[in-house]
């Protein structure tokens, strides 16, 4: 048993992981009844990656889940009446029925940020969330998925690189389900392993198994420690595998039978009850105890969002701004003074250690001075380029006469401007054609 | 109060509003040490150091995502586009997350996307262009085109302040050839109001941003030929005044747009439309535009000026308008 935990933690793992399944399980046969609105998407074998990790949070950290992380949502405190009225398109839904399945935000209560369909698009987002923790002194972390399939989008690196500069205390929980949609890992990515990834970025990784929910929130947990402690970001790849289609109306055959075979015995939800068993953290009554209050939960839920009304038409024509009807407000943890003038008061120059570019080489560099790679400058060159460059911009804001063509163009100053001025000689204007077609074709009435 | 250049007063409000509040920060692409390509964030970093001025890697998407998340937490990030045309390059993030955020999930990010954008400084096709329509078809952001340092200023602290994604499109071709003075003190210029830069009573003229210019150096050649044009200019596309077009469409009858922006799916489209439904019959003429072409923004200086509208394609345009 996991030291970390409690004997009732452990439980309560379970009780989340149970409530998971069988929300889902009702979830599916409402969407045979037609009473699901779009797409349900199942986390059916998944249950431990998201239970695990969300477990390793603190009430004040952000979470933003992707499609199969329900569990995680669960246990961020949203009630399974969320989720269902959610999925049912029901006035009642914390969209009131703008947005489906695990597209919600709730970023006053539970600290929780809502995914978009394209992937990958939560971790520069989440990135930004734990920089805006930290600059507010919050001491917050923030947690996100993604799938294998979406740890190969632009979005991702974007957002894995600027957290990995800033150090942000971000967890990204890649979630390895070993299929996007009908491709199998090793049609996407040639690495045995996708955290291998984490060394492109220079930052901690951690491989676990996604089906043994105490591994995994041993692993996020102390990946949350680590981002606290300020050695984040960190990546924690949960090796696991998507027992259903991408979604209902996908059969997967696609999935060899074998596959199937190898994981079906692993099923996390079976082994942890074997698990609490060895470990006798409960016994059949407790267990009961459990299933029934998780019964009784959805059964209630359940009967609330199907008794909802759709939301009414007119709805769809509000909300597209926000007229005031929010109220923003920075939490601060952190005197304000820190950040304001003087104390922010800083010297506008990059220090670069151990490293000095030749002269010549800098010289040559000067005149693209747009495209400003500074990090090649040794500290007192560069500050003394910021400081020639200072009387430059005076003279330049005027438009000042071009250099001769026999002056010595080595020896001119920088522009302060990215292009040029082109050829002081405008005749070309004199040759232009007659402007275009604004003129109404059938002529005047 | 000595005049300033629009981009003295973009770098003022930048300042003012970093000063005024703590939750204002600014992200992007060599802002910090460098001062931004066009200088537009020089001295900021200097002033408030490296955690509210943040140098990021070249990740447009990065960069608008995050200021998305830090605005969820009460932040009010300004994110620079070292040039507008870089903006394609997080389009997703922008249209599909911040745009649709306060819409689905009751999250307004009250975050500012600005850069500079335009033709005419012969920056090439990829350093030229005005991709603000883009953004227009976009419900739930806001977009903003200055065309003078006094605008720039307070329709940016009016940006900063707004609950919704701004993107605040500077066009580069301004940034140091007007100047004016800008008023004293704290002032705000509202999102979404055109105004009348020119009275005139025989035709109107709608434009934004530097063709606003050159629609007023037209509407000078024209008056001197007797014909009177109202020049208006549009200052935020989105959301459009509608009410300003049509109160000067219907006391002038003739409408002709302007923008270098290209002409298919350009503004010109959206207000003749409009015009024409809600004032067809104050109509004395068809609804004329003069745009930039159908083509990308050409390099060679010949090029460039044969795709940008200028004062001679407005006024030849608005002389067949007057006729009618």
């Amino acid at each position: 048993m996991s030291l970390a935990l409690t004997r009732d933690q452990h439980l309560e793992i379970y009780y989340y992981m149970q409530l998971n399944r069988r929300l889902e399980e009702r979830m599916e046969r409402l969407f045979r009844q037609n009473k699901i609105v779009g797409g349900l998407y199942s986390s059916l074998g998944q249950e431990a990656v998201s239970v695990g990790a969300a477990y390793a949070l603190e009430p004040r950290d952000w979470l933003a889940p992707m499609i199969r992380n329900i569990g995680a949502l669960l246990v961020k405190g949203v009630k399974p009446r969320d989720i269902f009225t959610q999925h049912m398109a029901k006035s009642t839904s914390p969209t009131q029925g703008k947005d489906g399945t695990s597209h919600f935000s709730d970023l006053k209560t539970h600290h929780i940020v809502s995914p978009i369909s394209m992937l990958g698009d939560l971790i520069p987002v989440m990135t930004g969330v734990a920089l805006a923790g930290r600059y507010l002194g919050q001491k917050i972390v923030a947690m996100t998925w993604i799938g294998d399939g979406g740890s190969s989008t632009g979005a991702f690196h974007e957002g894995m690189s600027l957290a990995a500069a800033q150090r942000a205390p971000l967890v990204v929980v890649l979630e390895n389900n070993q299929w996007a949609y009908s491709t199998p890992v090793a049609r996407q990515v040639p690495l045995r392993d996708l955290a291998d990834r984490a060394k492109a970025y220079g930052i901690l990784s951690k491989i676990v198994d996604g089906n043994d929910v105490v591994a995994v929130y041993d692993a996020a947990k102390a990946a949350v420690e680590d981002c606290r402690a300020g050695r984040g970001p960190v990546l924690l790849e949960a090796k696991t595998m998507r027992m259903k289609g991408h979604a209902q109306h996908d059969a997967a055959e696609y999935v060899p039978r074998a596959m199937v075979d190898y994981w079906k015995p692993r099923d996390p939800l079976a082994l942890f009850e074997k698990y609490l068993s060895e470990h006798k953290l409960w016994d059949a009554h407790r267990k009961s105890e459990i299933d029934e209050r998780i019964d009784r939960e959805l059964e209630e839920d359940q009967k609330f969002a199907e008794a909802s009304p759709f939301p009414p038409p007119e709805l769809a024509e509000q909300g597209v701004y926000c007229d005031g009807c929010h109220t923003i407000k920075a939490e601060w943890r952190r005197p304000k003074a820190e950040v304001m003038p003087p104390a922010s008061n800083t010297e506008a120059v990059w220090k670069v250690e151990d490293f000095g570019a030749p002269v010549a080489v800098q010289r040559a560099a000067k005149p693209a001075a747009a495209s400003g790679s500074h990090t090649s400058h040794p500290p007192k060159q560069a500050a003394a380029a910021l400081a020639a460059s200072k009387p430059v911009g005076k003279v330049a804001e005027k438009p000042a006469a071009p250099p001769a063509a026999e002056a010595d163009v080595s020896s001119a100053p920088a522009l302060r401007v990215p292009f040029g001025r082109g050829p002081k000689d405008k005749s070309f204007r004199q040759q232009q054609p007659p402007p275009p077609d604004h003129r109404n074709k059938r002529g005047r009435r | 109060m000595p005049a300033v250049t629009m981009l003295e007063a973009i770098r003022e409000a930048l300042f003012e509003e970093m000063e005024r509040d703590p939750a204002v920060v600014a992200l992007g692409e060599d802002i910090g040490v460098y001062g931004g390509a066009f200088k537009a964030t020089e001295g900021l970093l200097a002033k408030f150091g490296p955690e509210r001025v943040m140098d990021t890697p070249v990740s447009e998407t990065a960069i608008v995502g995050a200021a998305c998340g830090m605005s969820y937490l009460g932040l009010r990030p300004i994110a620079e586009m070292q040039f507008m045309d870089f903006i394609a390059c997080c389009f997703n993030q922008i249209t599909n997350f911040a745009a649709k955020s306060h819409y689905l999930w009751g999250a307004p990010v009250p975050m500012v996307v600005r850069g500079p954008s335009g033709g005419g400084v012969h920056g090439g096709p990829f350093h030229s262009q005005s991709p603000e329509m883009y953004f227009v078809h976009t419900p739930g952001l806001k977009v903003v085109c200055p065309s003078t340092p006094s605008d720039a200023k307070g329709l940016l602290k009016s940006a900063v302040r707004d609950n919704n994604p701004v993107l605040f499109f500077e066009h580069k071709y301004l940034y140091r050839r007007v100047k004016e003075e800008v008023p004293e003190g704290d002032y705000t210029v509202p999102i979404g109001k055109a105004v009348v830069r020119r009275a005139g009573t025989d035709l109107t003229i709608i434009s934004y941003a530097a063709m606003a210019h050159t629609s007023l150096e037209a509407a000078e050649q024209l008056s001197r030929e007797g014909i009177e044009a109202e020049v208006i200019d549009l200052r935020t596309l989105l959301p459009l005044d509608r009410d300003a077009i049509l109160a000067s469409v219907k006391k002038t009858n003739k409408l002709l747009v302007v923008h270098e922006d290209a002409r298919t799916g350009g503004i010109a489209g959206e207000i003749a439309a409009i015009v024409c439904q809600e004032a067809f019959e104050n109509l004395d003429a068809p609804v004329m535009r003069v745009t930039g072409l159908d083509t990308p923004i050409p390099y060679a200086p010949s090029l460039e000026e044969r795709f940008l509208p200028n004062a001679e394609k407005v006024a030849a345009a608005a002389r067949e308008l007057a006729k009618y």
